[in-house]
């Protein structure tokens, strides 16, 4: 950790092309005690009055400061937004997530183990020092949307389930509010994997809003090297409306296999009007993993991530 | 006056039977706990003097020699006071029970991780900023690959009785197989630490240790001084697991530094480099052929292991310590072969030899029952020896069958061998699996001092160590049966080469071994008593601080009238020659497979276990538990990840190198043999059980998932991937 100033904003305005932001601490402290973060002036937001869920044009308006804890735990999003609740609990552990913030869970970096490492080349971190995930561990790494530069994964729960359900996100920058759909918040590494959404330098995340509940059932499923306190190998975020026996809309979204929540508008095409069969959820599968690419270590996700989904969809498309 | 034994002969005398106290073996709370939960214990790193400098080690990013230390940028920084690259800092640490300093000399790299240099600076913060600063160019040499390649197969661990080729020939059955296990880390809870405080050529040394007669040996030969000149204190260990066997880096950096600045130093790994720079347990290949009759009885086996360390290290995981013995078979072949790497170090951890070693032999032994037919408790019935078959010596005792019987029936073991995929509970697919536990029983020299005094109270004094297993609970209630006195007038004291040296914890010979020796001092205290009194020793009853002999009841302070000391000193002697000394048990586990994704539950775990005297139930238990519960990750999760192009350890913190929570850790229960007494071991008739909970214990967990799916995981752990590849679609 290298030292650095640090002052706390009690208004929205000072958290504006400030100091790094810090939340919950529990990601941002981590990486700068490895020194893969080395902020100057970290600028703490605690204070600001960002901790509301608010009921807004028939959704809620989830402040960025709302912890992971209590977000899981509110009636409404419990008995509405399921998927969201269940996202956020199969994350991390009881403490962090009481400490874990809305803004700073959208922001969480990968756990790339290269990423991690200084010692480690890595373009995210260090950019055109090269990827040392290629030809190394990739047990936690990408099979949708990578690039030869990076194949690092999202790791955030929450996140796939926000995506699921056509969340966006809140920003004020020095020149006023703006809205960000998360389908385009977050961006594919390309040859820039070092920069990860569409925040700009010195924006501030200050909530982010759900539509009103989308009809149907809710579900989240996330598969793991352990019971708990392990990051998604592959998760589905799955929403399936059913009409006379068939699917009439569904909306899916994966974690653990790709740069950021992963959600195909053509898989959610080929399912709807169909009836829940075996070959119908197969054939979304098949859209799905079209292009998917395994690197060795993760190359069991492939069949993971088909197997998962079908489950997933055999659940919600099942009545009981 | 000092009591001496070595152990030559079986003691049938079961002394501590004919004691009245009544707290031996019962589950007595351990004395440090409160202390623990309430942050009174202070653990090497939270005794800070005055004026402590903290030092951050910085790490060797690749492997060869080094060629500059930019430090500049370190130096510069406000509160750096040096950069310490002392030709004596450590390699690695020391092996358990070395006696002397491991490889030195940070200047020649070995793995990536090793430490080079130690930045000591006013607050932590600024140490570890500085460390990171430190520009370190790195030149090729000479060095091992980065993985094993070839192997060196050393006569003297090679054994060969029999024709094994001939048996496997005309056996009725047979098994041959290859099987893996990764390389571990004891990533204990509390990470190595050390603080180093000099009085003119005096060093006291707070360390967290395992072993402080050795390690003060080990660290005066590391720093070229005479050990009288050191004093190590390691009151209480947070977990070693056999990481904090040897002396290691943090401990002579941190003497160096002090030595340096003239100033006490402090120096704490971070979790990154418990992973990277500590012991880690070897990788093993093992190939294990197994001859039988139709009946399943065996004639003959084979066990090879491949394992790895770095150059110049002794020590190689002894995988197959527990194959000579367990089994019947008259051909036996069993083989070592070591390759040389530049990984970090391998040494000891958890059950070295047995807990890889018995696990993937109980995973074929699985195999051959399924290709026999034959139930697996029953096999494993039907192969035990009367004798141990390869030394042709009796076993001390041998448990095997009572712990089979008990764990079956304790567990209801289904022995209707049910067809592999039979049993399914929604997507969830359900089996039952069980593995024998084994491992050998060991006594060390270790002595103790006890003193009585006459108000009732008594003091137990040995550099012996607690590393959270209970030492502090049994020697309590060794002197309090003994001396007749209420658990709570006895006090220990123990970790501080001060005192007298016992054995350390290590091997699970640390509660049998010291406890000998507070056992005989007591033996000696009570000898004083006795003649004070004028009676034999064996006619003296001492209870509730009274001493009974001749129907009399007198108190203590009127049969002394100061202080009685004794010292108790127990050397192993022809008993661990003469007879087979091991110890018992037997895992039964039932799993859930999810026939979705592969995943694996352990619903519920049984262990039955016999381990001659038990000294404490409770702390015995929690033993056994934990080994349990290092088998679930053995089986499942854990798996020290190198980088195939430069050997590093990639997984370096919790979230990544999983050992299980408690998701993953069902109802475990254990039962223990308590009416075992067994000769040959100790005055005490006791064994260690340290270890014994997780020799096997994986096993049953991957024999469970072949039950459940029919998928035989040959390489662990059984993550989902593994399991999955073997479902149907
Ligand atoms: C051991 C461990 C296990 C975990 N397991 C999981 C898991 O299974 N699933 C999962 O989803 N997560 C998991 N997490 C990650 C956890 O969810 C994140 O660390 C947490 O959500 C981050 O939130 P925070 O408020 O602490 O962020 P911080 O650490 O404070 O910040 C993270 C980043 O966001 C930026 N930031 C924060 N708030 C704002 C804002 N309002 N505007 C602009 N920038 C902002 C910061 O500058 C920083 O870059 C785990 C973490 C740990 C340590």
């Amino acid at each position: 950790m290298t030292p650095f100033d640090y002052d706390r904003a009690t208004e929205v305005t000072q958290a504006i092309d400030a100091g790094r932001i810090i939340a919950g601490g529990t990601n941002l402290l981590d990486l700068m005690k490895l020194g893969v973060e080395t902020p100057d002036r970290l600028t703490d937001i605690n204070r600001l009055d960002l901790k509301t869920i608010e009921e807004h044009q028939g959704g809620l308006r989830i402040g960025a400061l709302v912890s992971n804890s209590d977000l899981a735990a509110d009636a409404r999003v419990r008995r509405d937004w399921p998927v969201l609740s269940r996202a956020l609990l199969s994350g991390a552990s009881g403490q962090l997530r009481n400490m874990a913030t809305t803004g700073g869970n959208l922001l969480q970096r990968t756990r790339c183990y290269y990423f991690q490492d200084v010692s480690s080349p890595c373009n995210k971190r260090d950019p055109g020092s090269g990827c040392a995930a290629m030809g190394g561990a990739t047990r936690l790494h990408a099979i949708l949307g990578g690039s030869e530069h990076c194949i690092a994964t999202h790791p955030s729960d929450m996140a796939v389930a926000m995506q699921a359900l056509d969340a966006s996100v809140e920003i004020e920058g020095r020149d006023g509010a703006r809205t960000v759909p998360l389908s385009r918040f977050y961006l594919l590494p390309g040859d820039r994997p070092d920069i990860e959404t569409e925040l700009e330098p010195g924006e501030l995340i200050t909530a982010v809003t759900l539509p009103p509940p989308p009809p149907g059932r809710q579900t989240y499923r996330k598969v793991r090297d352990r019971a708990s306190y392990a990051f998604a190998l592959v998760s589905v975020a799955g929403i399936v409306a059913m009409e006379d026996g068939r699917i009439a809309q569904a909306a899916l979204a994966f974690g653990g296999v790709a740069p950021r929540p992963w959600r195909d508008p053509e898989v959610e095409t080929a399912l709807a009007g169909r009836e829940p069969t075996a070959e119908t959820f197969d054939a979304a599968a098949d859209i799905l993993l079209r292009d998917a690419e395994g690197h060795g270590g993760n190359d069991f996700k492939i069949p993971l991530l088909r197997r998962t989904l079908r489950a997933v969809l055999t659940d919600l498309t099942t009545e009981g | 006056m000092t009591i001496h034994t070595r152990m030559d002969d079986a003691d049938r005398r079961n002394r501590l039977d004919d004691m009245a106290q009544g707290v031996l073996s019962t589950a007595m709370d351990r004395p440090d706990g409160p202390l623990k939960v309430s942050g009174r214990a202070p653990y090497a790193h939270e005794v800070q003097p005055e004026g402590m400098l903290h030092g951050v080690f910085v790490r060797a990013p690749r492997i060869g020699r080094v060629v500059s230390l930019d430090d500049a940028a370190a130096r510069a920084m406000d509160g750096v006071e040096t950069v310490v690259t002392d030709d004596r800092l450590l390699r690695n640490p020391a092996q358990g029970t070395a006696n002397e300093a491991p490889v030195q000399g940070p200047r020649e790299v070995f793995y990536v991780g090793q430490p080079i240099a130690l930045v000591v600076a006013r607050t932590f913060e600024t140490a570890r900023a500085a460390a990171l600063s430190v520009g370190v160019e790195i030149a090729d040499a000479e060095r091992a690959p980065v993985a094993p390649q070839d192997y060196d197969s050393p006569d003297k661990k090679q054994s060969s009785q029999g024709d094994l080729d001939a048996a496997m020939r005309d056996a009725a059955v047979t098994v041959d197989r290859m099987y893996t296990t990764p390389a571990h880390s004891s990533a204990p809870m509390e990470p190595h630490a050390a603080i180093a405080e000099w009085d003119g050529d005096r060093l006291t040394l707070r360390g967290s240790l395992q072993m402080l007669k050795f390690n003060r040996n080990e660290l005066a030969d590391s720093l070229g001084i005479d050990p009288k000149n050191l004093r190590i204190l390691s009151p209480y260990v947070g977990g070693g697991f056999g990481s904090k066997l040897g002396v290691a880096p943090e401990a002579v950096a941190a003497a160096i530094a002090a030595q340096e600045t003239g100033r006490p130093v402090g120096v704490a790994l971070s979790r990154q480099q418990v992973f990277e720079a500590t012991m880690r347990r070897s990788e093993t290949r093992q190939r294990v052929r197994l001859a039988a009759d139709a009946e399943g009885r065996l004639t003959g086996i084979g066990h090879d292991a491949w394992v790895s360390n770095l150059p110049d290290e002794s020590y190689s995981e002894p995988v197959t310590q527990a194959t000579p013995f367990t089994y019947r078979g008259e051909n036996r072949v069993i083989g070592h072969h070591v390759a040389r790497v530049s990984r970090t170090c391998a040494g000891s951890v958890r059950a070295p030899g047995e807990a890889v070693g018995i696990t993937v032999f109980e995973i074929a032994m699985d195999e051959l029952a399924h290709a026999a037919g034959i139930d697996p408790v029953e096999l494993r019935r039907r192969n035990i020896p009367d004798r141990d078959p390869t030394k042709d010596i009796p076993f001390s005792s041998n448990m095997l069958a009572q712990a089979l019987d008990a764990g079956a029936a304790a567990f209801g073991w289904d022995d209707s061998r049910p067809a592999p995929g039979s049993r399914r509970e929604g997507e969830w697919m359900i089996g039952q699996g069980m593995a024998s536990a084994v491992r050998v029983n060991n006594l060390a020299e270790a002595k103790a001092r006890v003193t009585l005094n006459p108000d009732g109270t008594a003091l137990v004094e040995t550099d012996m160590t607690d590393i959270g297993t209970g030492s502090y609970a049994i020697l309590t209630q060794i002197a309090a049966e003994m001396l007749g006195l209420p658990p709570e007038r006895v006090e220990v004291r123990l970790g501080d080469t001060d005192l007298p040296p016992g054995s350390g914890s290590g091997g699970s010979v640390g509660a049998s071994s010291s406890g000998s020796a507070v056992f005989l001092a007591c033996q000696g205290v009570r000898e004083r008593l006795a003649e004070a009194m004028g009676v034999a020793e064996t006619d003296l009853t001492l209870k509730d601080g009274q001493a009974i002999a001749d129907n009399r009841s007198t108190p203590l302070g009127d049969v002394i009238d100061g202080p009685v000391e004794a010292l108790g000193h127990i050397e192993p002697g022809k008993t661990s020659k003469a007879v087979r000394q091991a110890t018992w048990g037997a895992y039964f586990a039932e799993v859930a497979v999810n026939s979705v994704t592969g995943e694996t539950r352990v619903r519920r775990m049984h262990g039955t276990f016999a381990a001659g005297r038990i000294l404490n139930a409770k702390t015995a238990r929690s033993q056994c538990l934990g080994g349990m519960t290092f088998g679930i990750g053995m089986a499942l999760t854990e798996e020290l990840m190198h980088d195939a192009r430069d050997g590093h350890v990639v997984n370096r913190d919790l979230a990544e190198y999983h050992i299980p929570v408690n998701a993953d850790v069902p109802q475990i229960t254990v039962e223990l043999l308590m009416e075992e007494r067994d000769p040959w071991t100790n005055p005490m008739q006791a064994k260690g059980i340290g270890e014994l909970g997780i020799c096997g214990a994986a096993a049953a967990i991957v024999n469970a998932i072949h039950q459940a799916t029919g998928v035989r995981v040959r390489d662990l752990p059984a993550t989902l991937d593994k399991v999955m590849a073997g479902l149907e679609d």
